[in-house]
């Protein structure tokens, strides 16, 4: 067992993990954090896409002892006294989600995105979420969302 | 957007909620991270299991050495079939399509064979998921391969069989033919006619076989504590799964609670019930202990049902002049190993649906279902329907080219027109409304038609190495599955009703229980919306309650575009009840006859007066009971079940715009424009949504979809590395737009959506593949068109242009070298 202390969504914990856990199974299983989900065993879907130290990560690509010391950000972690991020919000403005189950990594995927370029063209989105797989929306809704969040489009 | 013409009786004006962009109310939670996947449930004492799955696609189980599993840390138990005994129930089939359709027994657990490489054949159960799986590589199982029937084609010839004991692989052979049924003419005779005088098609197309890939893996967890059995499973059909688990395990159905809580997509692949969750209950009653499976993906695109999987061969019957007058369809499909709870009706749903919107006078339609040593196929998205839609779309565009005429042009010489509604089908069927030339008109403005044919023009003649090809795709489909008295004449197992309770709450909100089970589609808001406008309540006072067999014991759950033209239709009967309830109650109060009552805006009043109440503060009295009228009891509580008349028939017209580059085989899309129609529309973001959606899985079977099999049978497709789903950067923002016949079958005048987009987009898309390089001399690409294939298809033709080659027809590439008809090139 391995002792990791990481900052998640804002509040330190600490916690002995065997040192193959993933992040993932770490943010679930421990922590109880069951919106960020699992889609997959390959690292293609992008479902478990959370923010470490601001940057977005797969963390079913990272073991929980890489994040000791570093502060992670989930899904539950973005809509702050009953606010919803923006981007949360243009999900739900744009009609940017069906079943929800890839909308937390899209989601953080997106805010990622537009920290790196907050004026993206249609192109440069769908890019962007090249990592993430949903099956619903056929995408159209989701490079809305983005688009609207950018506030460079409807 | 369109916006409905015909609203509820007490929908007034400006007011309505029905044809509004409502944002979904179940929307919160989602975007939060505060969601109730199955997988996300803990219970105390809960066990997690792992499947023991056979590598093999066939191999007798020679023995099973549990012992090294049984002895790892944290393991409480390792189970065979031979453990679990009668305990495992069976899993059924609830659609067998003839009287002696062939059917292996089904066990949750395979018994003394394996009959395809990821069955399963051991369970383990230990105090965490991790453990289970450790132990599960312990699990010692000496196999004893089988020859395996692997391809469709050698599969039906009975070359190998699936399943030895049954002595063939063909399970069940259904026809439909318009001569029998008095519903039309002989189709020979009409071919045969066309071989004398007039133009005959014929083509073999591949249906290549598709995994659903939902993207919430299954998930189930089982607690057998205290009085009743409760299981929360990922799945579209609590209801049918309860019924099953009742009638298959002894238990009674009044002991056994079935919750999908948050479910994660479907598109018919979680309607089904699965091996697994019979083997979770089994173990949990067992050890009588909360016990919970979730599945990896890899064990979900191996063990979780597949899709499509057919060969089609068709031959179309016309005039010279481009008129049809016979088709004849012949179908193999393939079932995998076992006839899944749907199974071989899949093919028969699309039975009905070859001839589509055209006047066909003669049809004769064939299915063999076939037993393979493959997954075991059932409903994905559509289910049979695209498989019919591309097969007509396909052969309407070899008729245009055998015409020289315009694909849009031989179309509307055959199709129904709008005065000729309603229409009956050559399958019998009535066709309730519809406008064609409306959707086609406005498809065609929208896609720049005229335009996109110059460039084509243009480019052709200048020999670009990119050609672009357009596309056409005028689909209908039948859907909101379905009138009893149909399914009945089908020997499907059970009816096609839903059910609907509206209780008023006396705190003025209204409580509405659905007996459809949704996973995506935007019930909670949809449904508030109709009640909303037919109660004149607030959006915001309406809930929606579904998906818990005892919060909701009666429904028939959501598959086939059912949930708003069956389910809804339950609902507004359930609200008009109340209201007519409620009108007794306010009549006594206002002290006013009951006939003298109008309802409108959520009030009553007394006509030619300025008296009146509210419903909600009729719901106030009532609960109240303090001053009742005589003999009526204090409920305006209502329950509506409701049978529908009809199937629904969207429908509408596809334009894509693709582009080849000649030289390496890489496709584009350029533009996708789809304008359908689905009668009243509810809500048109929701709406919108379902057709994007529906867009992309039927561009995926055209373009990069294929669960593929090595010479083994095991699926090389098995991850999401190899199974190509689409991307973002992989596709287009499309335009989508409507028309509006409102349905005659349903009061809210709605048809079905959420397959639409799957159904229409496939030929649409491999239309305008083909269309880029027919001048080469090509006439089909196989799905899915991948580079390769469209390459290849463009060489072959040029070789056989080549004066010295013989003619060649580049289709029929099944005897390709290292190809068997199950598999390709990938993508």
């Amino acid at each position: 067992m391995a002792r990791i202390t990481l900052t998640v969504d804002g509040e330190q914990v600490t916690d002995d993990v065997e040192p193959r856990t993933l992040l993932v199974h770490y943010l679930r299983e421990h922590l109880g954090k069951t919106g960020t989900v699992i889609g997959c065993d390959t690292s293609n879907c992008g479902a478990c896409t959370v923010h470490l130290d601001g940057r977005s990560v797969k963390s079913c690509n990272v073991l929980a002892v890489q994040a000791d010391g570093h502060e992670v950000t989930t899904i539950e972690g973005l809509a702050r006294g009953g606010e919803l991020h923006p981007v949360q919000e243009a999900f739900r403005e744009c009609h940017g989600l069906q079943c929800g189950f890839c909308t937390p990594g899209m989601i953080m995927q997106s805010i990622d995105l537009l920290a790196e370029n907050p004026s993206p063209t249609e192109d440069e989105v769908r890019h962007g979420l090249e990592g993430n797989l949903c099956r619903c929306t056929g995408y159209h809704n989701i490079v809305r969302s983005v688009l609207h969040a950018a506030g460079g489009a409807q | 957007m369109t916006v409905t013409e015909e609203r509820g009786a007490a929908a007034a004006g400006e007011k309505a909620e029905i044809g509004r962009a409502r944002r979904r109310k179940e929307d919160q939670r989602l975007i939060t991270g505060r969601t109730r996947w199955t997988d996300n449930l803990v219970l105390p004492g809960m066990l997690h299991l792992a499947m023991v799955r056979s590598p093999f696609a066939h191999a007798r189980i020679a023995s099973i050495d549990t012992d090294a599993a049984r002895s790892a840390p944290n393991v409480v138990g390792v189970f065979t079939a031979a453990d679990l005994a009668e305990l495992q129930g069976v899993l059924i089939n609830a659609w067998p399509i003839t009287p002696d359709q062939k059917a292996p027994t089904h066990t949750p657990i395979a018994t003394e064979r394996a009959t395809f490489a990821g069955e399963v054949v051991a369970v383990v159960a230990a105090r965490s998921a991790a453990a289970a799986r450790d132990a599960a590589e312990l699990v010692d199982v000496d196999y004893e391969e089988l020859p395996a029937a692997l391809d469709l084609k050698e599969a039906a010839a009975d070359t190998v069989l699936a399943h030895p004991d049954l002595g063939t692989n063909k399970s069940a052979y259904w026809v439909f033919d318009s001569a029998q049924a008095g519903t039309g003419g002989d189709v020979e005779e009409a071919i045969a006619a066309a071989r004398a005088d007039g133009i005959v098609i014929e083509r073999e197309y591949r249906q290549q076989r598709l995994i659903p890939a939902f993207m919430e893996p299954r998930s189930v967890l089982c607690d057998p504590t205290g009085e009743q059995l409760t299981l929360w499973t990922s799945t579209q059909v609590p209801h049918i799964v309860r019924f099953a688990l009742a009638a298959t395990t002894g238990m009674p159905e009044s002991k056994i609670r079935v919750v999908a809580p948050d479910v994660g997509g479907g598109f018919g692949g979680k309607l089904q019930t699965t091996p697994e969750e019979w083997i979770t209950v089994a173990v949990a009653r067992h050890l009588g202990r909360p016990a919970k499976y979730t599945e990896t993906r890899s064990e979900s695109l191996v063990a979780g049902h597949h899709g499509r999987d057919q060969w089609q061969t068709l031959t179309l019957a016309a005039t010279k002049d481009g008129r049809v007058t016979g088709l004849k369809v012949e179908l193999l499909a393939d079932l995998g190993s076992h006839v899944s709870l749907v199974g071989g009706g899949v093919p028969v749903l699309g039975a009905f649906m070859f001839n589509a919107i055209y006047k066909f006078p003669a049809y004769h339609f064939a299915v063999q279902t076939v037993l393979t040593n493959k997954t075991w196929t059932d409903a994905y998205r559509g289910a049979g329907r695209p498989e019919a839609t591309f097969a007509i779309e396909r052969l309407m565009d070899e008729l245009a080219t055998e015409l020289g005429v315009d694909p849009l042009e031989v179309r509307e010489r055959n199709w129904i027109t709008h005065e000729e509604f309603p229409f009956t089908s050559v399958c019998g069927l009535e066709y309730d409304s519809g406008n064609y030339e409306a959707a086609t008109a406005k498809a065609r403005e929208m896609f720049g038609y005229d335009e996109l044919r110059a460039e084509q023009a243009r480019r052709r003649e200048a020999g670009d190495p990119v050609q672009l090809g357009i596309g056409v795709s005028t689909f209908t489909e039948m859907c909101g599955l379905a009138p009893s008295r149909v399914l009945g004449s089908l020997d499907y197992g059970a009816g096609g009703w839903e059910h609907a309770s509206v209780r008023m709450l006396p705190t003025g909100t209204v409580e509405v229980v659905v007996g459809v089970s949704p996973h995506g589609q935007g019930h909670e808001t949809a449904f508030s919306q109709i009640v909303a406008d037919r109660l004149g309540v607030p959006f915001e006072a309406v809930e929606i309650l579904h998906g818990d067999t005892q919060v909701s014991p009666r429904g028939l759950d959501t598959y086939g575009s059912r949930s708003l033209v069956v389910g809804g239709e339950a609902v507004v009967k359930a609200a008009d009840k109340v209201v007519e309830k409620a009108r007794v109650v306010a009549a006594h109060l206002l002290e006013a006859s009951a006939d003298d009552l109008e309802f409108r805006d959520g009030r009553f009043t007394v006509r030619g007066t300025d008296q009146g109440m509210a419903l909600t503060e009729v719901a106030s009295a009532v609960f109240a009971a303090h001053d009742m009228p005589e003999g009526v009891e204090p409920s305006l509580d209502s329950d509506a079940t409701y049978d529908p008349e009809n199937f629904s028939f969207p429908h509408g017209t596809h334009l894509c715009a693709m582009e080849v580059d000649t030289e390496t085989g890489a496709v584009k899309m350029r533009k996708y424009v789809a304008c359908d129609d689905v009668g009243n529309i509810i809500n048109p973001l929701i709406v919108e949504g379902q057709v994007h959606g529906g867009l992309v899985q039927g561009i995926a079977q055209a373009l990069w979809e294929e669960a593929v099999h090595d010479d083994a049978g095991t699926l090389v497709s098995g991850s999401f590395v190899d199974y190509l789903l689409p991307t973002a950067a992989d596709t287009i923002s499309f335009d989508v737009d409507h028309t509006t016949s409102p349905a005659t079958s349903n009061s809210l005048g709605t048809k079905g959506v959420g397959e639409a987009g799957t159904i229409a987009s496939t030929p649409a898309v491999v239309n305008a593949v083909v269309d880029a390089v027919r001048h080469l001399g090509v006439n089909d690409v196989r799905m899915p068109c991948t580079p390769e294939r469209v390459w290849r298809a463009i060489q072959d033709a040029r070789a056989a242009q080549e004066p010295t080659e013989p003619a060649a027809m580049p289709h029929f590439d099944a005897d390709e070298p290292g190809r068997s008809s199950t598999e390709g090139a990938g993508a």
